[in-house]
Formats: structure tokens, sequence, C-alpha cells
């Protein structure tokens, strides 16, 4: 060991530098279930206030929902606590195989492959299926997950502009003499929560025999006709060769994810993905609910049309309010602010009245495009997105930004 | 040596800048240091310059510092023709 | 467009079925345990089998008290979160459980993963750069290799358990004027069951000035005196800066991992760390039941005690038979067949016929462990009974002779 001054000082330093950027991430410590109105103790020690939550990825209201909670505990009965095992030595369930198989279902592929999380599926698949020989074009605005899986494999890498088919075209015919292509693009973006345009990069991997590649977690379980995702929504169910997903976000929300697509990429995934052969598969209590979850959303679509009708009444709200929000099909609904200070304190001003949302501002988004992120979920109830409305123009009048430009915002609190 | 420089800065700018941005680049923008360009597409920055130059650049100068700003290019892209 | 690519995998997925390495996957049952219920292949009727394969080294994968726990924990904290921790995703049990973990191992600060291999993956990236450098242990698990391989530090590998391999590597990095070093082994490894020389490299680490990092995760909760890991059995509690772990294996073998170690680093980590950045934290239930996990532990020294025993019961029994067993104390006790030609043969046949018997080990074999080093992996729990001890010894035996290896 040798942790000595100079080591402490390092990273002591370091911190400091995170902290004075303004980029210091603190946690807010839970002392409730996830759900639209929560329990929070901030700063550590402090009273705890109680909150409508708005920054959750609990699309579905299913993180705490009391079938959900009970399929938990009769998974917890019936195959115990955890397999201290990866899935091909000793941890692989029955139930293992039939949550498998139902993401199969629902999703409309071949098969499905779990992994201890989205993340790990991203990081693995990639690795699994491609060599040198083969090049992965990504959009440029892919979740981190995405871009260490990129950096963990061997084939060449090459982006194109955020969603602009036009470029990915011309990458796609730059990189015509390789062995395999691979498109890879998220669903639904995380930040801005625009949709990937599936069908026109569907059209291109047809046309410059290209693999597709959709990492669907903000949206599985709740866009589309049914809620299978952003396939379903663009009409190219079945045409998506490699989709990954979460189930720690709209189904169920405790931890977990998958590969899902042509059942030789799966089988590959089995052999070789390195997360599935070196890591535990999720347990038993986790994938019991997952089954659950996939059964309540197969059953009708009553959750989903609630998110929908929410995000509705809430995208209104701001924008007849004078608010700038970004347009999308998503219960991901950013407020634009611009100046990275202001969406601080205006995040900051929105708890003081009882309301949870973040601001995110660079590096986590682009320069000059600070915001607040509001993400709607089907446990809200009408009275809460009532009241967190009130609030926003409360604050929105407070910092005069209500009904400006882009422009007139700037020219306020800059850049 | 002069239109070099412009016909790589307008590659860089049509094809990393999107239509909305107000980002300026010069011949000395640090571009992979500021995130401008992004590492995975590296190669079609390489490719172009190969196709363009018709010269192969080799991975060992096909280095981060020298693809930093546009005058690092043209100096790379000028050693490799003079070989 | 799949043709192209539906070509290349179906071959390579060949390839992997001629070379007998493709894997295949058992479906169990029941819970898991000492004796579980099998179906293989997959529809087959279900046949119950002693496990000599899990991670289950305390038994606490089925254990009543964990299962009580975890149903606690759902009652009170519902089932996800549904965020990553710095946005809505941290409860105060997780906050607790960190707190345990760094008191269990006398470090200043825990920070919770997913799993170890996040642990890993996000650890070493994080803490270094490109003036940096990394000595990593030869025979060091997966998933600190892809950490590394993330990680933009200069490189360098010790010969397995080598002090005098690892000083030079020491030296080497220090010539080449690199700034912090980070000294990575695993506690114990996987398939020798060996026990890391942490306290070698805490030595070596003062001496030239490097952090040293230890994976315990086949350690935690049962090595040791009081089940500290390998870090406690070398005596080097609180001299080790960095030390990952998981809770998939001893402490109930559900999920998520661990880093624990200086204040600093975990700071760093909760403020950098991708994995821990960009997914979600262990699943309330699990944190609720590892923290009973913990304090079952604490409690009592039965488990750990009873393990010990069936360990070295199994060892003098299987050494008695004449078996080739790789010399040491911990519960997994790899049976060798490298004196032997057909060696990667033997292994799978005799597993395969030590399962008809209802005995579930598995035979590993290059490239996994290094050629003419096959061997079946035994791994001991105290959830075994003697009389499962026996009834496996027995099968050895029987099969052993059949092969003509004892």
């Amino acid at each position: 060991m040798a942790f000595n001054k100079k080591e402490r000082d390092i990273f002591k330093d370091e911190l400091n530098n995170i902290r004075n950027a303004g980029i210091f991430k603190d946690e807010r410590i839970i002392c409730t279930p996830q759900d639209s109105e929560i329990k929070v103790e901030f700063p550590a020690g402090a009273e705890k206030k109680s909150l409508i939550n708005m920054c959750s990825n609990n699309y579905l209201g299913l993180s705490s929902h009391p079938e959900v909670v009970k399929a938990a505990i009769k998974g917890l009965e019936n195959r115990g606590y955890g397999m201290s095992s990866v899935r091909f030595i000793c941890g692989t369930q029955d139930i293992h195989k039939e949550l498998e198989n139902m993401l199969t279902e629902f999703l409309g592929t071949e098969d499905t492959i779990l992994f201890p999380s989205c993340m790990d599926a991203n990081a693995g698949v990639f690795e699994a299926i491609l060599n040198e020989q083969d090049v992965m074009i990504s959009d440029r605005l892919v979740h981190a997950s995405i871009v260490d899986g990129i950096r963990l494999c061997k084939a060449q890498t090459d982006t194109y502009k955020h969603s602009n088919m036009n470029h990915l075209e011309k990458k796609l015919q730059l990189h015509s003499d390789k062995r395999l292509k691979v498109i890879i693009t998220d669903g639904i973006f995380s930040m801005d929560g625009d949709m990937a345009k599936l069908d026109e990069i569907v059209g291109l991997a047809e046309k410059y025999n290209a693999l597709v590649f959709v990492d669907d977690s903000h949206a599985s379980g709740f866009i589309g006709k049914t809620g299978k995702g952003t396939h379903e929504f663009c009409n190219v169910l079945g045409k998506i060769d490699i989709i990954t997903t979460t189930l720690g976000k709209a189904l169920g929300g405790a931890s977990g994810g998958c590969v899902s697509g042509r059942a030789e990429i799966v089988e590959i995934c089995r052999q070789k993905a390195r997360p599935y052969l070196f890591s535990n598969t999720i347990p038993p209590v986790v994938v019991s609910a997952a089954i659950k979850v996939l059964e309540i959303i197969s059953k009708n679509t009553d959750r989903k049309d609630k998110l929908e009708k929410s995000t509705e009444f809430w995208r209104n709200g701001l924008n007849e309010a004078g608010f700038i929000v970004k347009d999308g099909e998503s219960p991901i609904v950013p407020i634009m602010l611009f100046n990275a200070k202001l969406s601080q304190d205006f995040a900051q001003d929105l708890y003081n009245e009882g309301i949870y949302a973040i601001g995110f501002f660079f590096p986590v988004v682009a320069k000059g495009q600070a915001r607040i992120r509001t993400q709607l979920s089907a446990s809200h109830e009408k009275p809460q997105l009532e009241r967190a409305l009130d609030a926003f123009i409360k604050i929105g009048k407070k910092y005069d930004i209500l009904k400006k430009t882009k422009e007139e915002i700037i020219e306020i609190y800059g850049l | 040596m002069a239109e070099i420089k412009e016909t790589i800065l307008d590659y860089v700018k049509d094809e990393y800048l999107d239509e909305d941005d107000d980002k300026e680049i010069n011949f000395d923008t640090p571009l992979i240091s500021s995130g401008i360009v992004d590492s995975f597409s590296m190669i079609s920055l390489k490719r172009f310059l190969e196709t363009k130059y018709n010269i192969q650049i080799p991975d060992s100068k096909a280095t981060a510092e020298a693809f930093n700003t546009v005058n690092n290019i043209v100096k790379t892209v000028e050693e490799i023709k003079s070989e | 467009m799949f043709k192209r690519a539906k070509e290349y995998l179906k071959n390579e997925i060949q390839g992997i079925r001629d070379s007998g390495l493709y894997k295949d996957e058992r479906i169990i049952l029941s819970d898991q345990k000492a004796n579980i219920d099998v179906s293989f292949p997959e529809g087959s009727a279900p046949k119950r089998v002693l496990n000599f394969c899990a991670n289950n080294y305390l038994g606490l994968a089925n254990n009543p008290k964990m299962i009580e726990a975890a149903h606690k924990t759902l009652d009170k904290y519902g089932f996800g979160l549904s965020s990553v921790r710095f946005i809505c995703g941290t409860q105060n049990i997780h906050k607790e459980l960190e707190k345990v973990i760094a008191k269990f191992y006398e470090t200043e600060d825990t920070i919770l993963y997913t799993s170890c291999f996040d642990a890993n993956g996000g650890l070493f990236e994080t803490l270094l750069g490109p003036n940096d450098a990394i000595i990593s242990d030869a025979l060091n698990h997966a998933s600190i290799i892809d950490g590394i391989r993330l990680c933009k530090a200069k490189r360098y590998v010790f010969a397995h358990a080598d002090m005098n391999s690892l000083e030079e590597k020491l030296k080497e990095a220090r010539e080449n004027n690199a700034n912090n070093i980070i000294i990575a082994t695993d506690g114990v490894f996987s398939m020798d069951g060996d026990v890391g020389n942490v306290k070698g490299l805490v030595e070596l680490g003062e001496k030239y000035d490097a952090m040293v990092m230890v994976d315990d995760s086949h350690a935690t909760g049962f090595f040791g005196e009081r089940g500290r890991g390998a870090v406690e059995y070398n005596g080097v509690l609180g001299k080790v800066d960095i030390i990952t772990s998981t809770l998939g294996k001893a402490m109930g073998g559900a999920s998520g991992g661990f880093t624990t170690g200086r204040k600093e680093i975990i700071e760093i980590l909760r403020q950098r760390s991708r994995p821990y950045l960009f997914s979600n934290t262990v699943a309330p239930a699990i944190v609720g039941a590892s923290i009973v996990a913990f304090k079952l532990l604490d409690e009592s020294n039965d488990l750990r005690v009873k393990l010990r025993e069936n360990t070295k019961y199994f060892r003098e029994k299987m050494n008695a038979l004449g078996f080739d067993i790789v010399k040491g104390v911990h519960p997994i006790v790899p049976v060798m067949f490298g004196q032997y030609e057909n060696d990667a043969q033997l292994a799978q046949e005799i597993s395969k016929d030590l399962y008809d018997e209802g005995i579930y080990v598995i035979g590993f074999f290059y490239p996994v462990v290094p050629k003419g080093q096959a061997r079946i992996r035994v791994q001991i729990s105290a959830a075994h009974s003697r009389e499962d001890l026996d009834k496996a010894i027995n099968a050895f035996e029987k099969i052993g002779k059949k092969h003509k290896v004892i």
C-alpha cells in the first residue's frame, strides 16, 4: 500500500476541481419506495421532505406496484434468494428461460439473453459478434454504455451526425468494403427524448446490407401501439437485428437487461459475451417480478395510455405557459434554459416547492443546451401534475423566462 | 498549402458541425481534445485524407495529436507526401 | 439485413461446438442449495443432484433469514428504483450497506455496483490516466482485465504470484516515470483456489509507492479468521487501498458488488465511474438482505467453521484416495488430470459420469486453464452435510477407479 499524502492530495485536488466546476453529484437519500411521491433526506441528516418525483425512469409506475412486489416475494419463496453462480455453471433456473422467452415474444424477436444490466448487455454484445474486419457506425448521441461496448470491441468505428440519414448513408457507402456493418442507435435518446428514425435506418440497412442495433431502454414497455418499443412505433417490428433493453426502467426498475434479436446473435452472446460469462445473471426475485411486469403490460395498455395522457397534459401545460419545450413523442420532456447556472437554480427552487427534477448541463448535454429534464410516469395523478405545473410556472415567472425566445433567455442569462 | 488547409477545414466543418451549430472552427481549434471530432470517427477523416491526397497514413501517424487541429493535419499530410 | 452475418455466426458457433467448448446451460428447477433439481438436456425429467459447483460457500443462497430480510425490504422499500444513484436511485439502506461493508473491511468508505464485474470495469479508468501504470497478476479475473482494457494507463503484467517479477515491473514502471501505480491481484484465484500474496504486494507497494488493489470475490465472508477475505488471511487489514468484491457469491449470491477503500478513491468513483453513473445500483431487496448477511456473519462463526471443517474433510479424503489435488485450504478444490495425456477428455468424461452418479461438478480445460492442466473444480459449501460429502467422495472413488486415475 502506498496511499500517502501524495496520492490522497491527487484525488482531493481532482474532487475540488469537480466541485469548483459545479458538477459535483450529490446523492439525495430516499426513505420510501420509488413512486410519484417520495420522501427525501437532503443533505444527509436533514428533515425528510415530501416531493413529487419528476426525474425517475419509472415510466409505467411499476417499480413499487403491489402486484410486482408480490411476484418478487413469490420468486424469493419458490426459487430462493441467490444463485451464487454464473449462468453456464449452475446459475440458470427455469424462470430465467421463461423470462427470456417472454421478452422474445414481447419484443417480437427470435431469442433473448439476459444480462445483469443493459450496461453489461451493451458492453458485451459488440465484442462477441464482431471482429476487426467489421465496422460499427453509431449515432453521435448514443448512450455511454454503448460507447463502452464500442471501446471494448476490435471492429472499426465510425459515427454519423445525430439522426442525420444523409450522413449515415455516406458512411455506409464509405465502408462498403467491410465484412459486416452495424448501424448503432438509441431508440429514444435519453437527454432530448427524441426518437431514432428507425424506418429510414432499416431502409438504409437493407440498401447497404448492414445490421441494425437499437438500445430501447427508454422505450420498452410504453412506446408503440402495444408498448413494444420504437421498432413498433416505426413499423419495423421483426426488422431490427439486435435490440438491447433494460428491466431497470419501465419494466419494474430493479435491475437487469438483455440482448434480443436474431437467434444466432443471441447464441454467440451466450458463448462469448464477457459480462454474461463472468458475472451472475439477475436473481430469482427480479426474474419473478419481471415476468409479472410483462404479464401486466401484455394484458392491456392501460398504464401506457395513462402515461401518454399525462405526457400530453404536461407538454401542453408547459407550452401554454410559455416554456421552450423540446418536441417529441416520449415521456421525457426537456425544458430548455440554455444557461448552466440557471438550470441549477431553477432545479433548486423547484425542490423547495416540493418538485424533484434535475438540471442537466455540459458535459452531460452540449454547451449552451442546459435544461431541466422532466420524466412522466403512469403513477403520476392529475393533481400532482397540476401542482408541479403551478410550481414550474411560479419559478418560470420568477426568472422571467416565460414566453421568451431562446435568444431572449440567453440575453438575460448568457450561455 | 493554403488550399489544403481550406479543403480540410471545410471537410471538418461539414463532417462534424450540425447545420444549426454555432461553434467556430479555425485552423488552430483543438478538434479531438475539445470533443468536436469524436475519436470513433477518426477513421473517416483518415480515409478522406488518403483518398483526397492519394497517400497512405500509417496508424503510427494517425494519432490524436496529429489530428487535433487543422494545422496539425496539414503538417501530417505534407510530411507523408514528401516521404 | 442479417443474411450475411448469419452465415458468419453459424460457422463460428459450429467451430465452438467442434472444439468441445460449447457451453450448455443446465436448468435448475429449485432454489440454490446442496441438493438441486436439474433438467438437462432442457425439457428432460428433473434429476436431483448434489451441487459441488456453486459459489454458495456459506449456504446463504436460500437461507431463511436472507429470504425474510429480502421480503421485508420489498414491503418497506419497494421493488425497483428505476434510476441511477445520483438522480433518484439512492435509498437510506444503500448508504447503510455501504457503511456496513466499510466497517466489515475496516476501510474508510464503500461504493456499491450492480456487480463486481462492473466494480472492476469502472475502477482503473477512473483512477488512472495515460501517465500512470497498472501492474496486474497474469492470472487475474476477466473483469479486472476488462477494467484494464478500458484504462489509458501503461500496462504491465507480472508472473502469477511471483514477487520478483512484480518487483521488476515496479522498477520498470518507475524508470518509465509512471506517476501513480496500482498493483492488482485476485485475493483468491478462482481456478486453483490459491491465495494471492497480498502481504507481499503491500510491502512492495510501500517500497515503490504503489497502491494495492485486491479483488476478494472468492473470499469475502468466509476466508480469513473472521471472514475478511484474503486481506485478513494475509494479515493486512487496513493496508490495502482498494478492495473490490461481490455480494453474488458467499454473501447470498443474488447480485451486486462493491469497491471499498480510501475515502477519496471512493468519492472519485462516485463522481466518475461509468458503470456507477450509467446503470442502476443494487435493488432494494438485495440491499436489505445483504445488510443481514454481514450481520449474521458478525454474530456467529458457525458457518465459517462448518465450511472450514467440510473443506478439510473433503481435501483429506480425496488426497487419501490418491487424487491429484491442488494443495491449499480454500473450499475451491481442483482435482487435476494434467499427468495424463488425455487430460481434457478425462475432465469432461469424469464430470459427466459424476453427474450420472448425482454429483454436479464442472470440468475445466484449455483454453479456460492452461494446456495440460485440465481439472474438475469442486466447490465446498457450509450447506453440505457430512453425508453429502461422503456421497461425493464415494462417487469420485468409483468413477476415479473406472477411469484409472487413482
